[in-house]
């Protein structure tokens, strides 16, 4: 680091930009996936169902949403915390981090009309 | 159609505020243009692609793709932009006095150029990819409000544009003096917000499971959803309820910004002292 120059900078960059993607091949996701509850959700003529889910509050848990139209669309929230284009006739995981107590609004931002729903955790 | 415009409109600024302070930030280097046109029609052609594979693309890493792939483009950005602001550091005062430059200034000029050319495209390919898949999906459903639909993408796009043209025009009404200044904060919170999402991209991709729960929630005060929230969100990474993976990535850049700058600064100064001894 003592004679940093950009070009220099850059090749470190870079080097920790393959460390990182190194990092994320071997997800630790595969053991944590096994022990945390999934919730599975279909969407279908841009309705979620079932529309509400309560969880438990203050633990990691995933959404198994299945998208039953023909066309993609995007579980989107604010609430949440997360976004994730499910494509048409897919199915998407989306991993939700520990809750405190409450009511979380989602929608499928594609057909924000009618794809709505809400997650309690309790 | 409103709520066609309001789903694109989010996403044209999210990529328009960022090339349009790439756009402010190039000003004076030769052939910019040429290079922030070229970033966002490959970012375009990539949000294309982004689109037409969004399946295979999401089957990756178990299932987790997406956000590899939105973390990968991130922190490419990140990367991007530290390293603009290192070159600026040490050039960015010669430029400043004679905006024209020759030899190798120029050279490293292209190179970081090419740098927030990247920087554009990702942005583009980014935010992009979901407006096409969006816009694929009501032209897919053969809905007979389909041509109302794409009007409102439109109207988005055009909106979405003049904000971004507005913070150009706001950014180049700076005095030159100043210019440099701000645009190096802004680049470097730009950075630390982008840096701050891929730590949200990783969580969501179960790469990242500590520090992953909101810190404070500040939703309230200034919510994302609204639009200041947003343009707030994207050039200083606003964020109403931060991790504390998020805040960490955010004041890691900004100090390796500021470390960065300082060798390339001490480089350049010394070079100078150099140049003047044997002179």
């Amino acid at each position: 680091m003592a004679s940093l120059s950009p070009a220099a900078f850059f090749r470190t960059a870079l080097f920790t930009a393959a460390c990182l993607a190194e990092f994320a091949v071997s997800p630790v996701s595969s053991a944590a996936a096994a022990d945390v509850p999934t919730f599975e959700m279909t969407l279908k003529d841009h309705v979620f169902t079932p529309s509400e889910i309560e969880v438990p509050a203050n633990q990691r848990f995933q959404i198994k949403l299945t998208n039953e139209d023909a066309t993609p669309d995007e579980f989107d929230s604010h609430d949440l915390r997360v976004e994730k284009v499910v494509g048409g006739g897919q199915t998407g995981i989306i991993r939700i981090q520990p809750l405190v107590p409450g009511r979380y609004m989602f929608m499928g931002e594609y057909h924000a009309a009618t794809a709505r729903g809400v997650v309690t955790a309790k | 159609m409103l709520a066609s415009f309001v789903i694109v409109f989010r996403e044209v600024i999210e990529a328009g505020l960022v090339v349009g302070v790439v756009l402010a930030a190039t000003r004076g280097l030769a052939h910019r243009g040429a290079y922030v046109a070229g970033g966002v029609f490959a970012g375009f052609l990539g949000a294309c692609l982004v689109a037409a594979f969004a399946g295979a693309i999401a089957d990756l890493f178990e299932g987790s793709g997406q956000e590899a792939l939105n973390a990968a483009v991130l922190l490419v950005a990140v990367v991007m932009l530290i390293w603009h602001n290192a070159w600026m550091a040490s050039h960015g005062r010669e430029l400043a006095r004679s905006l024209k430059s020759v030899g190798e200034e120029v050279k490293a000029g292209h190179r970081s150029l090419m740098a927030l050319a990247i920087v554009c495209a990702v942005a583009v390919l980014r935010e992009g990819s979901e407006v096409v898949l969006f816009l694929y999906g009501v032209a897919a459903a053969g809905q007979t409000t389909a041509s109302g639909i794409l009007g409102g993408g439109l109207l988005g796009i055009a909106g979405g544009a003049v904000i971004s043209a507005l913070l150009y025009l706001g950014l180049i009404a700076i005095p030159l003096r100043h210019l440099f200044g701000v645009l190096t904060a802004l680049i470097t919170l730009l950075a630390a917000g982008l840096a701050a999402q891929a730590m949200r991209f990783l969580a969501q991709g179960g790469w990242l499971n500590d520090w992953v729960t909101p810190l404070w929630d500040t939703s309230s005060v200034l919510s994302e959803e609204s639009l200041p929230g947003r343009i707030a969100h994207i050039l200083v990474g606003y964020a109403s309820q931060p991790s504390a993976s998020e805040l960490a990535a955010y004041l890691a850049v900004i100090a390796v910004m500021l470390v960065v700058r300082w060798f390339a600064g001490q480089e350049r100064d010394g070079h100078r002292g150099g140049m003047r001894a044997s002179a």
